[in-house]
């Protein structure tokens, strides 16, 4: 899977769980600050993206991904 | 110093009968039942098979992703507590945040959240449970949105207390305002848990109208042939003020809140006092309280759920404690019962009745028990000057609420 289809898969979900427009979804935003996911919506997010890429995102990883190409980083890595 | 007069400047409202107060209301004065089949799948094996679904689902109303984090109950509150906040005129009024309080209640709370999520739990672990679970069947939920909706910062305060919790709310709101701790509280009630299990639990306590065949006829307050309340869902909410700063900001007054009385039975945890003791002192309470004349309360809009037992208690309390002038109505043959909702959704018709000048109908009051022995605004509204009117509200765990209402 490349870094962009894992973006685009990420900003589906961002859609579904916290209503950001996925034109908005780019590698160098922040989550929270960019994107305004706050920390619950968060958490589904992880969930979700565990389930779409077949990943496992400990919570201890979860604080290290602070921008959309953290996570995408991240999935790339163990898919 | 001398008590501050409370008024009611907002009305908001989501019922089986409309998506707002004016189509709620204007349903009531036609006589038309809320109450239809439930054809769910899950309701297939249920004892009892109808409801009073709301007319307007909330997903029409609010965001996709907000009601991701909403219990229903709260997101109907939301619907509800936003009309009357519009209606008050209040929006850009300058109104300090912390004079403004919520006093919001639920009887039975996020139950629906709670079988969703434990159905998750079950089936996929806990990881796959929501992190909004906890936030969305917290009792305090939708007082809590409430607040945070209308930016509320003197105090946001959930009242439970079954099937009298809207009422009880509503008192809690006249408390606070003569307390000087607000100058307005948003307040009223919520529910919204038609679902196999809290059915299912009522069901077994053959507390529930079984009429499945004839939806519309099955609640049926005071009728020889009533077998139980039909289970409703929505929100109530008034916007209570202190009279003196509505009228400095020239706000249109709907009634006044007179009085409230609230009384415990300390009898039984469901049965109410078999000589409904407790309701009669509620209700001579909220009468004491509003210092009005027995005689200028007119029309009382009762508790009357349409089970054998409760319906006549009330009309033995209402002989002793406001006398046989009254005109009466049940507008649950109409909504259902909506529970933690019900004493506020009452209190808007009585509202209405009076500022209306009519009292709503009674539906499915074919042939009246002989213990009804006041008299009743049967299938057709009636036009009555009406000073002063009355809303109970009762619930299990013995919870007997009064509240007085007066012309503006």
């Amino acid at each position: 899977m490349t870094r962009d289809e894992i973006t685009a898969g990420l900003a589906e979900i961002l859609e579904e769980v916290a209503g950001v427009n996925p034109d908005d979804v780019a590698e160098g935003k922040s989550f929270t600050d960019d994107l305004d996911v706050d920390s619950l919506s968060m958490v589904e997010v992880v969930v979700a993206a565990e389930e779409k890429f077949g990943v496992k995102i400990p919570d201890n990883e979860v604080q290290n991904l602070k921008t959309v190409g953290d996570a995408v980083s991240y999935i790339a890595a163990q898919s | 110093m001398s008590r501050p007069d409370v008024v009611v400047t907002g009305l908001g409202a989501t019922t089986p009968l409309g998506g707002d107060v004016a189509s709620t209301w204007d349903a009531m004065l036609a006589g038309r039942s809320g109450v239809s089949a439930l054809t769910q799948e899950w309701a297939a094996q249920l004892p009892v098979r109808i409801a009073a679904q709301l007319a307007v689902e909330p997903s029409t109303v609010l965001d996709r992703v907000k009601l991701r984090r909403l219990d229903r109950s709260e997101a109907i509150a939301i619907v509800a507590a936003q009309q009357a906040w519009a209606d008050a005129g209040l929006a850009d009024s300058g109104l300090d945040p912390e004079r403004l309080a919520v006093s919001v209640g639920s009887g039975i709370g996020g139950a629906t959240t709670l079988l969703a999520q434990d159905d998750i739990l079950e089936a996929s672990g806990p990881r796959r449970v929501s992190p909004h679970t906890i936030p969305m069947l917290m009792p305090n939920g939708p007082a809590a949105w409430v607040g945070l909706e209308l930016g509320a910062k003197a105090g946001v305060h959930s009242v439970a207390s079954a099937c009298a919790t809207g009422a009880e709310a509503i008192a809690l709101g006249l408390d606070i305002i003569r307390a000087g701790r607000a100058d307005v509280v948003v307040a009223g009630g919520t529910e919204a848990v038609i679902h196999a299990l809290p059915i299912a639990g009522f069901s077994s306590m053959r507390a529930m109208s079984t009429r499945n065949d004839e939806p519309e006829k099955a609640s049926r307050p005071w009728d020889k042939g009533r077998d139980g309340f039909v289970l409703g869902e929505g929100a109530g909410v008034l916007v209570l003020e202190r009279a003196d700063h509505a009228a400095a900001r020239g706000a249109r007054v709907y009634a006044r809140l007179a009085g409230a009385g609230i009384t415990s039975d300390a009898y039984d945890i469901v049965q109410p006092h078999a000589e409904g003791e407790g309701a009669i002192r509620a209700i001579a309470k909220a009468v004491a309280d509003a210092d009005v004349a027995k005689t200028d309360i007119r029309h009382v809009n009762a508790h009357a759920t349409s089970t054998p037992v409760g319906d006549m208690l009330e009309i033995g309390a209402l002989h002793k404690a406001v006398g046989d002038h009254v005109l009466l109505s049940a507008t649950k043959s109409m909504t259902g019962h909506l529970l933690g909702a019900a004493g506020a959704l009452e209190s808007i018709a009585t509202i209405l009745a009076i500022r209306d000048g009519v009292v709503p109908p009674t539906i499915n009051l074919d042939d009246p028990d002989e213990g009804l022995t006041l008299e009743v605004a049967g299938h057709k509204a009636r036009h009555l000057e009406i000073p002063a009117a009355l809303n109970n509200a009762f619930g299990f765990g013995g919870h007997n609420v009064a509240l007085v209402f007066t012309r503006a």
